[in-house]
């Protein structure tokens, strides 16, 4: 008996100092690897799958345009839009649009401006053409069609 | 006095600190999207410049023809094509003609692609011949440099080592087997 009563001497307690410094690591890797949205989508998306995918090198490079069905179709009609930024533009505004992006890089980078289309699945190639040759005008021909990894399930 | 005070204890109650930063770290793994960066990527063709026009001269057999009409219905090489997924072998079997067929290509870097759409193809079935398409020249690619399609497409080009892979695979100045995919400007005929 004598034995049993030692043990229950010990203190059971797990220490839970050092909890919130366990806790702080794990918000400071979420609050760094959070990217917040920066622009509201306006327009419906969505991104078609395929399998040959490419990861993109530099983020810092990309600019992003969305085309689909605007999301209010009572005040913007059912006519697939292109939107950049906050806000619906027309296909060619982007020679603008293009020159505004690359004015955002330093001057050696200016030529390595990726374009990353965002397009839904429904859209048609009339628009996403339309921007390719404006944007092809604007000397922005690095492009990249955001697209999902498509998985086995996704065949059957 | 002076004792009664040294009794109280200076501490910060530090207990509920757990608590704040679990508040805190919901509230990031909730508003957390892990920005997915991945696709196809294409470059378009320089704009042409009218001052040099310059006529060339493609041999019916390197050409290999897509094409989608708004009914987003295929064509390939002439012949209806109801499975799109079929695109990547028979582009393999063009590029690399094992069997010397009149055919196909006369030599892989020798062969394109040209692929067409209408305006009214939907933007899905595009990305799905494109994917095809690209998928044939990787697997190429990946056979020559002797690892799988996967593993070559992830290649990091800032590594010298994995470049050299990426180079054993495309090939390097003239045996550079380059991507030939030529997206043509959509039809605007409908039907």
């Amino acid at each position: 008996m004598s034995k049993f009563k030692k043990k229950t001497n010990t203190s059971q307690d797990i220490p839970t100092s050092a909890l919130p410094d366990i806790i702080f690591m794990l918000l400071f890797f979420f609050m760094v690897t959070t990217v917040l949205r920066e622009t509201d989508i306006l327009v419906e998306q969505n991104i078609p799958k395929a399998e040959q995918l490419k990861k993109l090198e530099r983020k810092s490079l990309v600019s992003y345009l969305y085309i689909g069905e605007p999301k209010n179709p009572e005040k913007f009609g059912t006519e697939a839009k292109l939107q950049a930024n906050d806000v619906f533009i027309e296909p060619q505004d982007l020679l603008l649009w293009v020159s505004k992006e690359k004015d955002k890089l330093s001057e050696a980078e200016r030529d390595k401006i990726t374009i990353a289309l965002k397009v839904d699945s429904d859209a048609k190639m009339g628009i996403v053409s339309d921007v390719q040759q404006k944007l092809r005008k604007a000397n922005a021909r690095k492009l990249m069609y955001n697209v999902l990894k498509r998985t086995d399930k996704d065949l059957l | 006095m002076a004792r009664g005070k040294s009794r109280q204890s200076a501490e910060v109650n530090a207990g509920s600190m757990a608590d704040i930063a679990f508040l805190l770290l919901i509230f990031f793994l909730v508003t957390t999207t892990i920005a997915s960066d991945k696709g196809l990527t294409i470059t378009l063709p320089p704009e042409p410049d009218d001052a040099e026009k310059v006529d060339v001269v493609i041999k019916e057999r390197n050409l290999f023809k897509v094409a989608i009409n708004s009914n987003d219905d295929l064509l390939v090489e002439g012949e209806r094509l109801d499975d799109f997924m079929e695109i990547k072998e028979m582009l393999v079997e063009h590029i690399l003609n094992p069997t010397k067929s009149e055919k196909f290509a006369e030599a892989p870097k020798e062969a394109i692609v040209s692929f067409k759409t209408d305006r009214g193809t939907s933007y899905e079935m595009y990305i799905n011949v494109l994917d095809q398409l690209q998928g044939a020249y990787y697997e190429i690619y990946a056979e020559r440099a002797g690892i799988s399609v996967e593993e070559y497409r992830t290649l990091d080009l800032g590594n010298p080592r994995e470049k050299a892979l990426y180079n054993k695979g495309k090939g390097e100045g003239e045996n550079e087997l380059p991507m030939a995919i030529s997206i043509a400007e959509p039809t605007n005929v409908g039907g």
